[in-house]
C-alpha cells in the first residue's frame, strides 16, 4: 500500500510533464491532489501498521541474474519519514501557490521536477534493496538541479550546480561503497537485511563505512561539507528549500543510519589507537558533527540575509542528529529520528514564512531592510507564525524540537559527555539566533524614515491567503501535536531502533 | 590454414555482410538510374531506407539463425555474443540511416549510404574475425569507409580538415598495428587468436612487449583511447552529423567487441597463473589516462560535439578497464555497455543534427531555450545525457554498475580493481557537470530565438524510439539478458 506513494508521485510527474502549458494553474491543482493522495496513503498506512515491526509492501525479482529485487518494505523508522515527506509534499505546494500566476512561470514544469523528487524521497525511505534504494536517491539529484537553477532567486545557477555536484559526488562514494561490499559478499543479493548478516572482515569495514557514511553525510549538511545547503536554500524557490531541508538532507541522514551504520557496525570500532584523544571514526565523525551543531549556530548568529539564517540553522539541526545516531544508544537514536522528523517540520515552516509570506510581500530578505518595515505591525500573521515556529525550532517545551533534542542530548550525555555539553551550546547559540532574527525582522522599534527623515506610513500588504494558513495550520500543528503527545511517533521508531543490528546499539562492541 | 575451408558454412556465417553488400549496390543502381532525375530529398529518403531495410534483412536472419561455430580455421567465428553485437551495430546503423533521412550536406545521397552500408559490414566482420590477417582487414574497410564519410560533406572545409586529420592519424596506427601483428606472428608462428596464447607460452620476451605496444596503438585508435585520441575531437565536431554518430556508435561496438576477442586471445584466463601482464598494464595505462584526460578536457568544452567526443574518451576508459579484467562476466559487461553508450550518442548526434540545420552550429549556446522551442527534443536530449551521466533510472547507470561490479569482481590481480573503480566511479562524478551545462542551456536559460524549431516525423519517430529504449531498458534491464548476460 504504502508503495503507491512512489507510483502516484512519479505518475503525477509524468501527467504534468506532458499537460499543455497553457493549464498552469491546473497544474497546481493536480500537483496538490497528487500530494494529498500520497499523504493520505502515508497515513493511513502509518495508523494501520501502529508499532509493527516491518511491513512488507512488495518483493519482485528484478534482475535475477544480479540477484537484484524490487523489494519495498517500512519499518517504524521509515514509516515515519515517509509521513514527513508527505507532508512537506503537501505544504510545498501549498506554499508555492503564487507559481501558476502569471504567464512563462512553467508552473506545469516545477511541479513536475517537485512530484519526481518526492517520488525519488519515497521511494529511498522504503527500499530494502540496496541497489533500488541508491536508484531513487539518485533520483532526487536531477529535479533538485533544475528546481533552483530554474526557479531559484540568489546566484542560483552556481547554488543549483554546487548542489547536483556534492550530491553526485557523495553518491559516487556511496556507489562505491555498494559495489564494493556487493563483490565481497559474493554478488548474491543487494538485500540490505541479508547483507547485513553477511561478515564483511574488520579490515574491509574500517575503509567502507567512513566511505559510505561520507558519502551520505554530505547530504544530511555535515560539516565541513554543508557548504552546498546554506547556498542551496537560500538559491532555492520556497517549495525547494522546504524540501531540500525537511526531506532530502533527511535522505542523507537515513542513509547514514540504514546502509553504512547497518552494514558496516565494525567500522564504528575503535582503531586501535588514538590520536589526540580521537580514536574510532565514531569519534571523528561526532566530532563533525558537533563543530557542525556549534559552528552552524554561531554562523547563523551573524546573517544579514534572513533565509541564511535559517540555512545555517539547518546545518546546525541536522549536525544533531549525525550526533544522536552516532551515539548508539536507543535514546540517542531515537532522538536522531525524532529530530528528522521535527527538523523537516519546523525548517519548512521556517523557509515558508521567510521565503514565501515575508519575501512575496515585500520583496526583500536583508534584515537590515526588514528591520525597518515594522513588520510586527504590518504582519502580525508572519510574525505569530514566526514566533512559534521560531520557539518550537529552538527547543521550546511542547513542540516536537524539545523532545527530541533532549533525547539526543540524553543519549550523548551517556556515550561522550563533553560532545554532549559543546552540542548544549550550540542549542544556547541557536535562542540567540532565533531571537536575533525574530528581533530584527519583526519586532524592531527603528522608525522607517525616508530620505528626508520623514516617517513612512507602515504599507498595506496583501492579505494572507487560504494556502498559506492551510500549510501553516499542517505544519504547525504536527509540530505542535507532536510536541504535546511525542508518543505518537517514539512509540514506532523505537521497535525499529531496537531491531537494528545488535553490534550497533551496543556501541560497536 | 591448413584445414579444409567449409564453403557452405563460410556462405552461411557472412550472409547478414553479404545482403549488406548487395544492398549496398542496389542502392547505388537505383541512386543512379531510377531516381537521376529525382529531386535530393527523395534521393537521399529512399537511399536511406532502402540501406534500413537491408540492414532489416540481415537482422532477420541472425535472428532467424543463432549459429555457434567457426569458420576457415578459426578465422571467423559465430557465437551469440558475437551476433548480439552484430545486431546491435546493424540496429544502431538503421537508426543512424532514419536520423539522415532529412540531410542535406551531400550531393551524392547514393554514394553516401552505399558506403554507410560498407562501413557496417566492415564492423560486423570486425566483430566476428579472430584471425589476425581478416582482422586487419576488417578494420581497414572499416576505416577507410569511415574516411570517406567524414569528408563527404564537400562544401565543409571543416569536414576535409576532420576527414585528413583521421585519415592520417588512422593510416598511422594501422601500419603501427600492422607492424605489431608482424612480431606477434614472428613470436608464435600463427595468426590465429585462439592459438596465440599457448604459442605465447610463459616466457616472455622484449619483442612481446615491442608487439603489444604496437598492436595497443592500433585498437587504441580505434576507440579513441588517450594517448590515441587525438583524432577524436576534431573529426566528431567536423564530420557531418550522421557520420559522427557512426563513427561514435556501431564503429566503437566493433572495436570494443575486437578487444575482448584480442585480449581473450593475448592473455589466459584469470584463473590460470601465467598471466601476460604486459598487455593488461597497457591496456589499465590507457584506461586511466582516458577517464582522466577525458573527463577533464570535456569540462572546458563550447562545443557540444567536442564534449561529446572527449566524453567518448572518458567512456572508452571505462570500458578499457572491463577489458582489462578479463573475464567471461566483463566481457560481456563491454558488451553491454558499448552497445547501450552507443545507442546514447546516436541519440545525441540525431539531436545535435536538427538543432544544427536550424541554428547552423554546433555551439553550446546555441541549445539555450531548446525546452521551450521544442520540448520534446529537450526532453529527448535530457534522457541521453543523463543517461551518458549515468543516471538511474536510464541504461546508462545499468551498464556503469554492470561492468564496475564484473571488473570488482575478477580476482586475477589483488588490488588494481578497486583502485581503478574508485578512480572511474569519481571521474564521473565530475562528469555530471559538462552535462549539466548542455542541459542548463536546453532547460534554464532563455531562448535566443524564440520560434519553435521544426523536426520531421522520421526523426521524431527515431529519437523517440531511441530515448523509450535508454528509459525502458533502465526500468527493465533484464530484458537484454537473453542476448548478453547481465551478472
Amino acid at each position: 500500500m504504502l508503495a503507491f506513494t512512489i507510483y502516484l508521485s512519479f505518475a503525477g510527474a509524468l501527467l504534468l510533464a506532458i499537460m499543455p502549458s497553457a493549464w498552469s494553474r491546473g497544474a497546481r491543482v493536480f500537483a496538490l491532489l497528487v500530494a494529498l493522495a500520497g499523504l493520505a496513503v502515508a497515513l493511513i498506512a502509518f495508523v494501520q501498521a501502529g508499532a509493527q515491526g516491518t511491513v512488507a509492501i512488495v518483493d519482485l525479482a528484478w534482475v535475477p541474474a544480479m540477484g537484484i529485487h524490487y523489494t519495498l518494505a517500512a519499518d517504524g523508522i521509515s514509516r515515519v519519514l515517509v509521513l514527513l515527506t508527505g507532508l512537506a509534499a503537501v505544504a510545498g505546494i501549498l506554499f508555492s501557490w503564487n507559481i501558476g500566476d502569471a504567464e512563462g512561470d512553467r508552473a506545469n514544469e516545477f511541479f513536475a521536477f517537485f512530484l519526481a523528487l518526492i517520488g525519488g524521497v519515497y521511494g529511498v525511505f522504503l527500499s530494502v534493496d540496496l541497489f533500488l534504494l541508491f536508484v531513487f536517491y539518485e533520483i532526487a539529484i536531477v529535479p533538485k538541479y533544475f528546481l533552483i537553477a530554474i526557479w531559484g532567486s540568489t546566484r542560483r545557477e552556481y547554488a543549483a550546480m554546487k548542489l547536483a555536484l556534492y550530491s553526485f559526488a557523495g553518491s559516487a562514494m556511496v556507489l562505491i561503497g555498494l559495489l564494493a561490499a556487493y563483490a565481497q559478499a559474493g554478488s548474491q543479493t543487494m538485500n540490505l537485511q541479508t547483507l547485513a548478516l553477511h561478515p564483511f572482515p574488520i579490515g574491509f569495514q574500517m575503509w567502507a563505512f567512513p566511505l559510505v557514511f561520507t558519502g551520505f553525510a554530505i547530504l544530511a549538511g555535515m560539516w565541513p561539507f554543508h557548504t552546498w545547503a546554506p547556498t542551496g536554500h537560500v538559491a532555492a524557490p520556497t517549495a525547494a528549500s522546504m524540501l531540500l531541508a525537511g526531506v532530502v538532507m533527511k535522505l542523507g541522514a537515513y542513509g547514514c543510519l540504514r546502509v553504512a551504520m547497518t552494514l558496516f557496525p565494525h567500522g564504528l570500532d575503535p582503531w586501535g589507537f588514538s590520536f589526540l584523544g580521537i580514536g574510532s571514526w565514531r569519534t571523528v565523525f561526532s566530532l563533525f558533527a558537533v563543530i557542525g551543531i556549534v559552528y552552524g549556530a554561531a554562523v547563523a548568529l551573524v546573517q544579514n540575509d534572513f533565509k541564511f539564517v535559517i540555512g545555517y540553522s539547518s546545518v546546525s539541526h541536522m549536525g544533531l542528529v549525525l550526533l544522536g545516531l552516532l551515539t548508539l544508544t536507543q535514546i540517542g537514536i531515537d532522538g536522531a529520528v525524532l529530530q528528522m522528523f521535527s527538523h523537516g517540520i519546523l525548517a519548512g515552516l521556517l523557509f515558508a514564512t521567510v521565503g514565501r509570506i515575508v519575501y512575496v510581500r515585500t520583496h526583500t530578505r536583508d534584515l537590515g531592510m526588514l528591520s525597518k518595515l515594522q513588520l510586527g505591525k504590518a504582519m502580525p500573521f508572519a510574525a505569530t507564525l514566526f514566533v512559534i515556529a521560531g520557539m518550537a525550532s529552538m527547543g521550546l517545551p511542547g513542540f516536537s524540537g524539545f523532545i527530541a533534542e533532549v533525547q539526543v542530548l540524553i543519549g550523548a550525555w551517556q556515550a561522550f559527555p563533553w560532545f554532549a555539553i559543546v552540542a548544549g551550546v550550540g542549542i544556547v547559540v541557536g535562542v540567540a539566533y532565533t531571537w536575533r532574527a525574530m528581533q530584527r525582522a519583526f519586532f524592531s522599534d527603528e522608525p522607517a524614515l525616508d530620505a528626508q527623515g520623514a516617517a513612512i506610513p507602515i504599507p498595506e500588504y496583501d492579505p494572507v491567503t487560504w494556502p498559506e494558513i492551510a500549510g501553516t495550520i499542517l505544519l504547525a500543528g504536527a509540530s505542535l501535536l507532536i510536541g504535546l503527545y511525542p508518543r505518537l511517533l517514539l512509540d514506532v521508531i523505537a521497535p525499529a531502533v531496537q531491531a537494528l543490528p545488535h553490534a550497533l546499539l551496543t556501541g560497536g562492541r | 590454414m591448413n584445414a579444409l575451408v567449409n564453403y557452405s558454412n563460410l556462405f552461411n556465417i557472412t550472409l547478414p555482410e553479404t545482403i549488406l553488400e548487395v544492398v549496398s549496390l542496389l542502392v547505388l543502381i537505383v541512386d543512379l538510374s531510377w531516381l537521376r532525375k529525382a529531386s535530393k530529398a527523395t534521393r537521399m529518403a529512399s537511399a536511406c531506407l532502402l540501406g534500413v531495410a537491408g540492414s532489416a534483412a540481415a537482422i532477420l536472419w541472425l535472428l532467424a539463425h543463432p549459429e555457434s561455430m567457426s569458420v576457415a580455421a578459426g578465422a571467423l567465428v559465430a557465437t551469440p555474443l558475437v551476433s548480439a553485437a552484430q545486431i546491435g551495430i546493424l540496429i544502431l546503423t538503421a537508426l543512424v540511416l532514419l536520423l539522415s533521412v532529412k540531410a542535406e550536406f551531400s550531393r551524392n545521397p547514393g554514394e553516401f549510404v552505399a558506403i554507410i552500408l560498407l562501413a557496417t559490414t566492415g564492423m560486423m566482420l570486425v566483430t566476428a574475425a579472430r584471425d589476425l590477417l581478416v582482422i586487419f582487414v576488417a578494420l581497414e574497410l572499416l576505416s577507410l569507409s569511415l574516411y570517406v564519410l567524414t569528408a563527404f560533406a564537400k562544401s565543409s572545409a571543416q569536414s576535409s580538415e576532420a576527414a585528413l586529420k583521421y585519415y592520417l592519424f588512422g593510416g598511422m596506427s594501422a601500419a603501427l598495428m600492422l607492424f605489431g601483428f608482424t612480431y606477434l606472428y614472428g613470436l608464435t608462428g600463427t595468426t590465429n587468436l585462439s592459438r596465440m596464447t599457448s604459442a605465447l607460452g610463459g616466457n616472455h620476451l622484449p619483442l612481446e612487449v615491442v608487439a603489444l605496444v604496437f598492436v595497443a596503438a592500433g585498437l587504441g585508435f580505434k576507440v579513441a583511447a588517450v594517448p590515441f585520441h587525438l583524432w577524436a575531437p576534431d573529426t566528431y565536431q567536423g564530420a557531418p552529423a550522421p557520420v559522427a554518430a557512426l563513427i561514435a556508435s556501431g564503429s566503437k561496438v566493433a572495436s570494443f567487441a575486437l578487444l575482448v576477442a584480442v585480449t581473450e586471445g593475448l592473455v589466459a584466463p584469470p584463473s590460470s597463473e601465467s598471466g601476460n601482464q604486459t598487455w593488461i598494464v597497457l591496456l589499465l595505462t590507457m584506461a586511466a589516462a582516458s577517464i582522466v584526460l577525458g573527463n577533464l578536457a570535456a569540462l572546458v568544452q563550447t562545443s557540444v560535439r567536442r564534449l561529446l567526443a572527449y566524453s567518448a574518451i572518458a567512456h572508452a576508459g571505462y570500458m578499457l578497464l572491463g577489458i582489462a579484467a578479463h573475464t567471461p562476466q566483463s566481457g560481456a559487461a563491454v558488451l553491454y555497455y558499448a552497445l547501450t553508450y552507443a545507442l546514447t550518442t546516436v541519440g545525441a548526434f540525431g539531436v545535435i543534427a536538427i538543432v544544427e540545420r536550424a541554428t547552423g552550429s554546433d555551439r553550446i549556446d546555441v541549445f539555450a531555450g531548446l525546452s521551450r522551442r521544442n520540448p520534446l527534443l529537450a526532453a529527448a536530449m535530457l534522457v541521453f545525457l543523463l543517461s551518458l551521466a549515468g543516471i538511474p533510472p536510464l541504461v546508462g547507470f545499468w551498464a556503469k554498475f554492470n561492468l564496475f561490479s564484473a571488473v570488482l569482481r575478477s580476482v586475477n590481480s589483488a588490488s588494481w580493481p578497486l583502485t581503478f573503480v574508485i578512480l572511474a566511479l569519481a571521474a564521473s562524478a565530475v562528469s555530471l557537470y559538462y552535462y549539466l551545462q548542455v542541459l542548463k542551456r536546453v532547460y534554464v536559460a532563455k531562448p535566443t530565438q524564440p520560434e519553435p524549431l521544426p523536426i520531421s516525423i522520421v526523426e521524431l519517430t527515431a529519437l523517440a524510439v531511441i530515448a523509450l529504449a535508454v528509459l525502458l531498458l533502465g526500468i527493465f534491464p533484464s530484458v537484454l539478458s537473453g542476448w548478453i548476460p547481465l551478472g
